[in-house]
Protein backbone atom coordinates (compact mmCIF):
# COMPACT_ATOMS: atom_id res chain seq x y z
CA UNK A 1 0.00 0.00 0.00
CA UNK A 2 0.97 3.82 -0.88
CA UNK A 3 -0.60 5.36 1.68
CA UNK A 4 0.40 8.44 2.83
CA UNK A 5 3.44 8.19 0.64
CA UNK A 6 2.25 11.28 -1.65
CA UNK A 7 5.21 13.58 -3.57
CA UNK A 8 8.89 12.81 -4.68
CA UNK A 9 11.87 12.64 -2.60
CA UNK A 10 14.63 11.66 -5.86
CA UNK A 11 16.76 10.18 -3.06
CA UNK A 12 17.96 13.30 -1.93
CA UNK A 13 17.99 14.83 1.47
CA UNK A 14 15.58 18.29 1.61
CA UNK A 15 18.27 20.38 1.17
CA UNK A 16 19.54 18.64 -2.13
CA UNK A 17 16.68 18.09 -3.23
CA UNK A 18 15.10 21.90 -2.88
CA UNK A 19 18.15 22.69 -4.52
CA UNK A 20 17.71 20.43 -7.90
CA UNK A 21 13.74 21.98 -8.25
CA UNK A 22 15.04 25.25 -8.17
CA UNK A 23 17.56 24.66 -10.92
CA UNK A 24 14.62 22.46 -13.22
CA UNK A 25 11.98 25.46 -12.35
CA UNK A 26 15.06 28.41 -13.48
CA UNK A 27 15.73 26.01 -16.35
CA UNK A 28 12.49 26.04 -17.59
CA UNK A 29 11.43 29.34 -16.86
CA UNK A 30 13.99 30.58 -19.24
CA UNK A 31 14.41 27.62 -21.64
CA UNK A 32 11.01 26.67 -22.05
CA UNK A 33 11.79 23.25 -22.55
CA UNK A 34 13.78 21.23 -20.63
CA UNK A 35 14.94 17.19 -20.84
CA UNK A 36 15.28 15.00 -17.87
CA UNK A 37 13.73 12.18 -16.37
CA UNK A 38 9.59 11.41 -15.79
CA UNK A 39 10.21 11.49 -12.19
CA UNK A 40 11.96 14.95 -12.16
CA UNK A 41 9.54 16.43 -14.81
CA UNK A 42 6.53 15.41 -12.12
CA UNK A 43 8.18 16.64 -9.12
CA UNK A 44 8.79 20.29 -10.73
CA UNK A 45 5.03 20.61 -12.43
CA UNK A 46 3.84 22.28 -9.16
CA UNK A 47 6.34 23.87 -8.30
CA UNK A 48 6.73 26.08 -11.80
CA UNK A 49 2.59 26.48 -11.70
CA UNK A 50 3.37 28.03 -8.49
CA UNK A 51 5.86 30.65 -10.09
CA UNK A 52 3.44 31.28 -12.94
CA UNK A 53 0.49 31.98 -10.67
CA UNK A 54 2.93 34.55 -8.54
CA UNK A 55 4.00 35.66 -12.62
CA UNK A 56 0.50 36.55 -13.03
CA UNK A 57 -0.60 38.31 -9.75
CA UNK A 58 2.32 40.33 -10.85
CA UNK A 59 2.68 42.75 -7.57
CA UNK A 60 5.46 43.75 -6.19
CA UNK A 61 5.47 41.32 -3.34
CA UNK A 62 4.70 38.62 -5.78
CA UNK A 63 7.94 39.06 -7.54
CA UNK A 64 10.20 39.13 -4.37
CA UNK A 65 8.48 35.88 -3.36
CA UNK A 66 9.36 34.55 -6.96
CA UNK A 67 12.74 35.99 -6.37
CA UNK A 68 13.39 34.12 -3.16
CA UNK A 69 12.56 30.98 -5.12
CA UNK A 70 14.66 30.96 -8.80
CA UNK A 71 17.78 31.32 -9.04
CA UNK A 72 18.50 34.37 -11.28
CA UNK A 73 17.18 37.58 -11.74
CA UNK A 74 16.66 37.40 -15.43
CA UNK A 75 14.84 34.26 -14.83
CA UNK A 76 12.06 36.69 -12.56
CA UNK A 77 12.20 38.85 -15.62
CA UNK A 78 11.12 36.38 -17.73
CA UNK A 79 8.70 34.85 -16.21
CA UNK A 80 6.71 37.86 -14.87
CA UNK A 81 7.40 39.44 -18.66
CA UNK A 82 7.41 36.74 -21.45
CA UNK A 83 6.00 33.82 -19.51
CA UNK A 84 3.36 34.65 -17.49
CA UNK A 85 1.21 36.71 -19.66
CA UNK A 86 0.26 33.93 -22.17
CA UNK A 87 -1.72 32.54 -19.46
CA UNK A 88 -4.28 34.91 -18.81
CA UNK A 89 -7.61 32.61 -19.29
CA UNK A 90 -6.13 29.52 -17.95
CA UNK A 91 -6.09 28.34 -14.42
CA UNK A 92 -3.41 25.97 -14.12
CA UNK A 93 -2.16 23.19 -16.44
CA UNK A 94 0.73 25.33 -18.02
CA UNK A 95 3.36 22.74 -18.80
CA UNK A 96 3.04 19.66 -21.07
CA UNK A 97 5.38 16.29 -20.50
CA UNK A 98 5.70 13.92 -23.04
CA UNK A 99 7.74 10.83 -22.45
CA UNK A 100 10.50 9.91 -24.83
CA UNK A 101 12.75 7.12 -24.23
CA UNK A 102 15.13 5.79 -21.87
CA UNK A 103 18.10 6.63 -20.55
CA UNK A 104 21.52 4.49 -21.41
CA UNK A 105 23.66 3.33 -18.62
CA UNK A 106 20.55 3.15 -15.65
CA UNK A 107 17.60 2.91 -18.13
CA UNK A 108 15.22 5.80 -16.55
CA UNK A 109 12.72 6.68 -18.43
CA UNK A 110 13.21 10.63 -20.20
CA UNK A 111 11.06 12.75 -20.70
CA UNK A 112 10.57 16.29 -21.79
CA UNK A 113 8.76 18.98 -19.78
CA UNK A 114 7.55 22.16 -21.71
CA UNK A 115 5.74 25.30 -21.34
CA UNK A 116 2.52 25.21 -23.10
CA UNK A 117 2.05 28.50 -25.99
CA UNK A 118 6.18 28.06 -25.94
CA UNK A 119 6.35 26.08 -29.22
CA UNK A 120 6.63 28.55 -31.81
CA UNK A 121 10.13 29.75 -29.73
CA UNK A 122 11.55 25.90 -29.44
CA UNK A 123 10.55 25.54 -33.00
CA UNK A 124 12.70 28.99 -33.91
CA UNK A 125 15.66 27.71 -31.65
CA UNK A 126 15.54 24.24 -33.14
CA UNK A 127 15.59 25.99 -37.07
CA UNK A 128 18.34 27.92 -35.25
CA UNK A 129 20.64 25.24 -34.06
CA UNK A 130 20.10 23.26 -37.38
CA UNK A 131 21.22 26.18 -39.33
CA UNK A 132 24.70 25.86 -36.89
CA UNK A 133 24.65 22.44 -37.32
CA UNK A 134 24.50 22.89 -40.99
CA UNK A 135 27.70 25.19 -40.51
CA UNK A 136 29.64 23.23 -38.86
CA UNK A 137 29.20 20.29 -40.61
CA UNK A 138 30.02 22.00 -43.91
CA UNK A 139 33.64 23.09 -42.48
CA UNK A 140 34.18 19.95 -41.31
CA UNK A 141 34.15 18.46 -44.59
CA UNK A 142 36.07 21.34 -46.19
CA UNK A 143 39.05 20.66 -43.80
CA UNK A 144 38.56 17.07 -44.72
CA UNK A 145 38.93 17.85 -47.93
CA UNK A 146 41.86 20.02 -47.57
CA UNK A 147 43.59 17.70 -45.43
CA UNK A 148 43.00 14.94 -47.73
CA UNK A 149 44.12 17.56 -50.58
CA UNK A 150 47.74 18.02 -48.47
CA UNK A 151 48.13 14.59 -48.07
CA UNK A 152 47.89 13.80 -51.78
CA UNK A 153 50.23 16.36 -52.49
CA UNK A 154 52.95 14.90 -49.98
CA UNK A 155 53.53 12.11 -51.91
CA UNK A 156 55.09 13.51 -54.82
CA UNK A 157 57.54 16.31 -53.26
CA UNK B 1 21.91 -28.94 7.20
CA UNK B 2 18.40 -29.38 5.58
CA UNK B 3 18.96 -31.54 2.17
CA UNK B 4 16.64 -32.29 -0.16
CA UNK B 5 15.21 -35.99 0.37
CA UNK B 6 13.43 -36.72 -2.96
CA UNK B 7 14.68 -36.19 -6.49
CA UNK B 8 13.44 -32.99 -8.48
CA UNK B 9 11.97 -34.55 -11.61
CA UNK B 10 11.93 -32.20 -14.65
CA UNK B 11 8.30 -32.72 -14.93
CA UNK B 12 7.77 -31.01 -11.53
CA UNK B 13 10.06 -27.92 -12.96
CA UNK B 14 8.32 -27.48 -16.23
CA UNK B 15 5.26 -27.56 -14.22
CA UNK B 16 6.65 -25.11 -11.88
CA UNK B 17 7.09 -22.84 -14.79
CA UNK B 18 4.07 -22.94 -16.89
CA UNK B 19 3.36 -19.45 -15.16
CA UNK B 20 6.76 -17.93 -15.79
CA UNK B 21 6.05 -16.76 -19.48
CA UNK B 22 6.62 -12.72 -20.18
CA UNK B 23 3.58 -11.24 -21.81
CA UNK B 24 4.75 -8.69 -24.85
CA UNK B 25 4.73 -5.27 -24.79
CA UNK B 26 1.65 -3.72 -25.80
CA UNK B 27 2.57 -1.11 -28.77
CA UNK B 28 0.81 1.10 -30.76
CA UNK B 29 1.90 2.21 -34.23
CA UNK B 30 2.48 5.43 -34.70
CA UNK B 31 0.30 7.71 -36.73
CA UNK B 32 2.84 9.46 -38.43
CA UNK B 33 5.29 7.18 -40.06
CA UNK B 34 3.28 3.57 -39.00
CA UNK B 35 6.25 2.29 -37.46
CA UNK B 36 5.26 0.50 -33.81
CA UNK B 37 6.07 2.27 -30.70
CA UNK B 38 5.01 2.30 -26.99
CA UNK B 39 1.92 4.45 -26.20
CA UNK B 40 1.57 7.34 -24.36
CA UNK B 41 5.30 8.22 -26.07
CA UNK B 42 6.87 10.61 -28.58
CA UNK B 43 7.66 8.05 -31.78
CA UNK B 44 11.81 7.28 -31.33
CA UNK B 45 11.73 7.07 -35.45
CA UNK B 46 10.15 10.42 -36.57
CA UNK B 47 9.72 12.01 -33.19
CA UNK B 48 6.69 12.93 -33.27
CA UNK B 49 3.97 13.04 -30.62
CA UNK B 50 0.52 13.83 -31.14
CA UNK B 51 0.84 15.74 -34.64
CA UNK B 52 3.66 17.64 -33.01
CA UNK B 53 6.15 17.67 -30.28
CA UNK B 54 9.03 16.94 -33.29
CA UNK B 55 12.02 15.82 -31.49
CA UNK B 56 15.64 16.17 -32.88
CA UNK B 57 15.86 12.55 -34.69
CA UNK B 58 19.20 11.84 -35.25
CA UNK B 59 20.10 10.63 -39.46
CA UNK B 60 22.58 8.28 -39.74
CA UNK B 61 25.63 9.22 -41.91
ZN1 LIG C 1 6.74 7.91 -36.04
Amino acid sequence: MRHRNAGFKLGRNTSHRRALLRNLVTSIVLEDRVETTITKAKAVRPHVEKMITLGKKGDVHSRRQALAFLQTREAVTRLFDTVAPRYGDRNGGYLRIVRTGFQKGDGAEKAFIELLGAEAVLDEKRQKRAEVREKKREELQKALAEQQQQAGEEPQA
Amino acid sequence: MPNPKRRHSKARTSKRRAHDALTSTGLSECPNCHERKLPHRACAKCGSYKGREVLEVKEAN
